[in-house]
């Protein structure tokens, strides 16, 4: 569903990306592993439309969306949950989720939201509250459901896991893998790389701006290379 | 005589409040000092002379004329000063200021040129009405002017609160990115932003006039710079700061010029805004714009 054709981004005169191509397929969910500055969020952010590619092209379901801005591609289908989780801070819990709907002009927005508000309890408990006041953990989940309440198509997740104790992580994992198998596709970048692998179908390696590594997760998970470089060296 | 001064700065401040609603519109969502919107408010305070004494006409269509004209003067000021500064390589962050700086000059320039220097007085059919409540007179265009102050900040309140272009604009003002991301056309939310403040401003220039029956050219700089001095005092970019500290400024002003010296009238602004910069630096109501 999701093509992206040797894409080179810059900021300003710095390149970053350079010549990256990835796929992800209908139904998957696919990771993009890398170490700091490797240029994940640059990636996520060329395709969700926030940076314009210098090369290259990025193609959705086949038709070519180089270049179009965040707020067109939301209505194509395409939502990002971003780095850092920018929660609306001044804006109530049920606020951030209304705006996660901003697009759409069904009848449908009040039942998502109580669905949604039924899946994670603990927004539906604050929603009055400013979304700024929640823990990292509930602020992540916020985002994720705001996300979904565009109704995507293809779901990109810049490092949902970050800063998160283990015991939420594990619960990122399994929403993740949820909301995937109720048919969101997913395009995951994580530090986290054994437990992403583990819920992902196929997964890229990023250094420097560049794939180095692809394949699938099983594979990558065995792969002593990419053990030693991102996975540490003890694991099993 | 006192709740005559009081009711003097109530009127006063909530004509304040609107200028200052103004500014922190466009403070919020452009993070800049909008410094061409107390002239686009002077326009709005001429377009009010002329359609009430130059023609001769009513005062309702003196404000439909004064919105009108001053919501496309901050189309254009969007437009042309503001949108090819942003997001370009290499253009410094206080280019904005210096071009809405260069807007305020062009426009008292034009209105010289279109209006003249004097002072021009504004035709209103009720200004001298008053009634006596006790010992108390009260103007009916005293009432007027709260009653239009109060209806515009509830309607602005409702609407950024409650309604979905409100909320946009709230989200592009925290973030926008963020809000682009969730499908806002941040682009368009600013050009409405600078349209909705520009037109209130204008609304505030025929305010102005029916208070005190005299518009000139150099109205806007003084007003400006009053409007910078309540977002000060109330919190940049913040709603409730904005109509609080018009209101503060307001009753402040009119009691020093009755109880204390008028020379200091307009000094009071100012001394206000050292005294809370230095007890409260993010200003009375200080944080992100919001409902
Ligand atoms: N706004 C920017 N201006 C200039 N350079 C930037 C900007 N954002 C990122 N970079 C640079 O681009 C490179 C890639 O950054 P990117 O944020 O994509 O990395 P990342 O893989 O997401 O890293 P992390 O794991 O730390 O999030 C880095 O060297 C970074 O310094
Ligand atoms: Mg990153």
């Amino acid at each position: 569903m999701l093509k992206v054709q040797g894409i080179s981004t810059s900021y300003g005169k710095i390149n970053v990306l350079k010549n990256i191509s990835l796929e992800v397929e209908e139904g998957s969910i696919v990771t993009i592993l890398g170490a700091n500055g490797a240029g994940k969020s640059t990636t996520m952010k060329t395709i969700c439309g926030l940076l314009k590619p210098q090369e290259g092209k990025v193609e959705f379901f086949g038709e070519d969306v180089t270049g179009r801005r965040p707020d067109q591609l939301v209505r194509t289908g395409i939502a990002l949950v971003p780095e850092g989780r920018q929660i609306l801070s001044g804006m109530t819990v049920l606020e951030n989720l209304e705006m996660g709907a901003y697009h759409r002009k069904d009848n449908e927005i009040k039942h998502d939201i109580e669905k949604v508000m039924e899946r994670f309890p603990i927004l539906k408990e604050r929603h009055q509250q400013l979304g700024g006041t929640l823990s990292g953990g509930q602020q992540q989940m916020l985002a994720i459901a705001r996300a979904l309440l565009s109704r995507p198509k293809l779901l990109l997740l810049d490092e949902p896991s970050m800063g998160l104790a283990p015991l939420v992580v594990a619960d990122i994992f399994k929403i993740i893998k949820e909301i995937n198998e109720a048919g969101t596709t997913v395009l995951l970048v994580e530090q986290n790389a054994r437990q992403a692998l583990r819920v992902s179908d196929y997964g890229y390696v990023l250094e420097t701006g560049k794939i180095i590594a692809e394949g699938k997760s099983n594979d990558l998970l065995t792969d002593p290379r990419i053990m030693e470089a991102y996975l540490g060296r003890k694991s099993s | 005589m006192l709740i005559e001064q009081l009711i003097n700065g109530i009127t006063l401040g909530s004509i304040y409040a609107i200028v200052a609603l103004g500014f922190t519109l466009v403070f919020g969502v452009l993070g800049i000092i909008n410094m061409a919107h107390g002239e686009i408010f002077m326009f709005g305070a001429f377009i009010g002379v002329i359609v009430t004494s130059t023609f001769k006409g009513p005062l309702w269509l003196a404000f439909a004329a004064a919105i009108l004209v001053t919501g496309i003067m901050g189309y254009l000021l969007e437009r042309f000063a503001l949108r090819p500064l942003r997001n370009k390589q290499g253009v410094s962050h206080l280019a904005p200021l210096i071009s809405t700086i260069g807007v305020s000059i062009l426009l008292e320039n034009l209105s010289h040129h279109l209006f003249g220097a004097g002072n021009h007085p504004f035709n209103n059919t009720f200004a001298e009405i008053s009634f006596q409540i006790g010992s108390i007179t009260v103007y009916l265009v005293q009432i007027v002017i709260f009653m239009i102050s109060v209806i515009l900040m509830y309607t602005l309140s409702y609407w950024l609160g409650k309604t979905k272009a409100g909320k946009a604009l709230r989200a592009t003002a925290e973030n926008l990115e963020t809000a682009s991301l969730l499908g806002v056309d941040t682009k368009k939310t600013i050009t409405m932003t600078v349209i909705i403040a520009s037109a209130m401003g204008g609304i505030a220039g025929i305010l102005v006039g029916m208070a005190f029956n005299s518009v000139t050219p150099q109205m806007g700089l003084s007003i400006g710079l009053k409007g910078l001095a309540i977002i000060i005092l109330g919190g940049m970019g913040n709603v409730k700061g904005a109509m609080a500290g018009g209101l503060i400024l307001g009753l402040a002003e009119t009691f020093i010029v009755v109880y204390g010296n008028s020379g200091y009238r307009d000094a009071i602004a100012f001394a206000a805004i050292i005294v809370i910069l230095l007890v409260r630096p993010q200003g009375l109501f200080g944080q992100k714009i919001s409902a």
